[in-house]
């Protein structure tokens, strides 16, 4: 019988093997961005930064906290690749050891701030109403305080730590996730698949959960992407403030800052630094570009 | 055969920013168990809303739904969550309505999973049944519903709403989003299933003839209520209610030297914000009357079984 075009009853022997190849979603995600020269390249990158944050010991030529006054402010040379700071510091050694801090500051603050923010604007999205009212004016209120002074309150209250310089990144980032996941939510509760959730009884969490996020998986990853770069350069301008990461731990942003005033005499002492956040920042997004199409079901060749 | 279902007078008002809009203004009907009935009317007339509100997907403003004898209009959350084992919906639109995040296999196992209904094994086995039982091959079951055409993804819809062997299944124009080939397979398809699984149909469709073929009763509706109701074969033999012979005037018939008398109402629907006084119909019948404007026509039955709100008919 033919049963591809209608005909009723399929034959019902070995039904199971007859599927075709079980795939993980996540193979299938996989072999999409493997597709994508531009997304794989972006990734490779960030994967070589990670990779080099983990082994910053073995790769660094110099202890990035060796003090060397008849050295300071050295340019490039053989010995010095990147230079040397105007205590004698080793420029080189002191990127790959901000590397660390930079990578773990721009990833924690900014999974923070999209985990916490996404289900918040889900909720709102979802429920509509008051609830939708209250949790987005709230967001407009984190909104009209200027980010960085935001921050800096949050981590005033709580005291200067590592964390706290995390969590203050992560929380001045809420609203933007909040409102591109409400915003993709409110379309996605009026798609029949949501009504046809509630009628098999899946309940509201199941539904936010199983549903709307991922179908707003887009807007989160492309957000993401560009929030890492914020959240290192917000961290840096805490740290610059000394509310963050305290001197003399290498940090890129605040090696950024530091170097403002040899601007002049010793352009590479900022032009590395903020070399490093460009890279990061340019393969996470191309990386995110790539994720957020082969994350698309629809999209598929 | 008892009646499943009983509505009495269902209402449903949406406020909106100039009123109330009155999607459905105290309907009453009742379908017998393994029956179907046909609910048709043109768009915004809700029927659709009708639907929704019999298996509670939204909250009437006021009325009774009574299944075999319970009044599930106002069940609590934990009777309500039980009774979605006992009616389901499938609906018009086959591409929003199936999440294109989950697999075809996903979608129809949901319901079993949310009911922990068996270990994912034995979900998966109920999966593979359910597929065949609505046509679908089972190796379909990890693709995903883009890479099907309408009338499969239409059948992983009527496989979601069988999962868990309901009694009761609204069919809100299951067919009108299809090509006109499909649709007759998947109306096979549903009398089929509706014989072996002893289903009962409110089958919600604005096209006639696809209505007749599938129901045992008919009931018509013009701006929230309902005009005439009656068993499908006297609805198209003996029409008493202007509105309906209106609609069936519409049908197309396929033959070219046959000349029909022509039935075509004048007007639009007026707003069901402020629907007219009376009968609500007075605004555009060709048999209008004084009295049309001033009383509503109660729905009486007629002789057998054929129920009609109108002032002139008698």
């Amino acid at each position: 019988m033919n049963n591809e075009n209608g005909t009723l009853f399929a034959p019902s022997s070995g039904r199971t093997k007859e599927r075709e190849k079980r795939r993980s979603p996540w193979w299938e995600v996989w072999r999409r961005l493997r597709r994508n020269k531009a997304a794989v390249a972006g990734m490779s990158v960030v994967i070589l930064l990670v990779v080099v944050a983990v082994l910053a010991p073995v790769l660094a030529p110099y202890d990035p906290n060796q003090t060397n006054i008849k050295m300071r402010l050295q340019g490039p040379s053989s010995e010095h690749p990147l230079g040397t700071d105007n205590f004698g510091r080793d420029m080189l050694s002191r990127i790959i050891y901000g590397s660390r801090i930079s990578l773990y500051v721009g990833f924690v603050a900014v999974g923070i701030g999209a985990v916490f923010g996404g289900i918040l604007g889900a909720i709102g999205g979802y429920y509509g109403g008051r609830l939708d009212n209250f949790i987005m004016r709230c967001m407009d209120v984190l909104l009209a305080i200027p980010q960085i002074i935001l921050a800096i309150a949050i981590v005033g209250a709580l005291g200067t730590s590592l964390l706290n310089l995390m969590i203050a990144v992560g929380i001045s980032q809420l609203p933007r996730y909040a409102r591109v996941v409400r915003a993709s939510a409110l379309t996605v509760r009026g798609q029949e698949y949501v009504e046809a959730a509630r009628a098999v009884g899946a309940s509201d969490a199941r539904i936010i959960l199983e549903n709307i996020l991922p179908n707003c998986m887009a807007p989160i990853i492309v957000q993401s992407t560009l929030g890492v770069a914020q959240a290192i350069l917000s961290a840096a301008a805490l740290s610059f403030l000394g509310l963050g990461i305290q001197p003399p731990t290498a940090e890129w942003g605040s090696m950024l800052s530091s170097g403002r005033q040899f601007l002049r005499n010793a352009p590479y002492l900022t032009f590395f630094p903020g070399l490093a956040i460009s890279v990061v920042v340019l393969a996470l997004n191309i990386f995110g570009d790539g994720l957020r199409d082969s994350l698309d079901p629809k999209l598929r060749q | 055969m008892a009646d499943l279902i009983k509505v009495e007078n269902l209402v449903k008002y949406f406020p909106v920013a100039a009123g109330n809009v009155h999607a459905v203004d105290d309907v009453s009907f009742a379908i017998k168990e393994g029956e179907t009935l046909g609910l048709v009317g043109e768009s915004g007339c809700g029927k659709s809303t009708t639907g929704r509100l019999l298996i509670r997907l939204i909250e009437a403003t006021s009325g009774r739904i009574l299944y075999r004898g319970r009044d599930i209009a106002s069940a609590d959350k934990k009777t309500l969550h039980d009774m979605r084992k006992e009616m389901q919906i499938i609906f018009q639109d086959p591409f929003s309505s199936l999440d294109p995040r989950k697999s075809i296999g996903e979608t129809i196992g949901k319901p079993l999973e949310i009911f922990g209904m068996g270990s994912k094994r034995e979900r998966e086995e109920m999966v593979d049944a359910l597929m065949e039982k609505v046509g679908l091959s089972p190796r379909l079951f990890y693709k995903y519903p883009h890479e099907l055409d309408g009338g499969r993804r239409q059948r992983v819809g009527i496989a979601r709403a069988l999962s868990l062997s309901p009694s009761f299944i609204v069919c809100d124009e299951p067919v009108s989003a299809l090509d006109v080939s499909i649709q007759a397979q998947i109306l096979n398809l549903l009398q089929e299933l509706q014989e072996t699984m002893k289903l009962t149909y409110l089958f919600v469709s604005h096209d006639l003839s696809v209505v007749k073929h599938i129901s045992n009763r008919i009931a018509v509706m013009y701006l929230g209520k309902i005009v005439e109701s009656s068993p499908s074969l006297e609805l198209f033999s003996n029409t008493l209610h202007p509105y309906s012979q209106a609609l069936l005037a519409a049908v197309p018939i396929p033959k070219l030297d046959r000349k029909r008398e022509r039935f075509i109402l004048s007007g639009g629907v007026p707003s069901p914000i402020n629907p007219p006084s009376g009968c609500r119909f007075h605004t555009r019948c060709p048999w209008k009357m004084d009295i049309c404007s001033r009383e509503e026509p109660p729905l009486t039955d007629r002789g057998g079984g054929h129920f009609v709100a109108c002032h002139k008919v008698k």
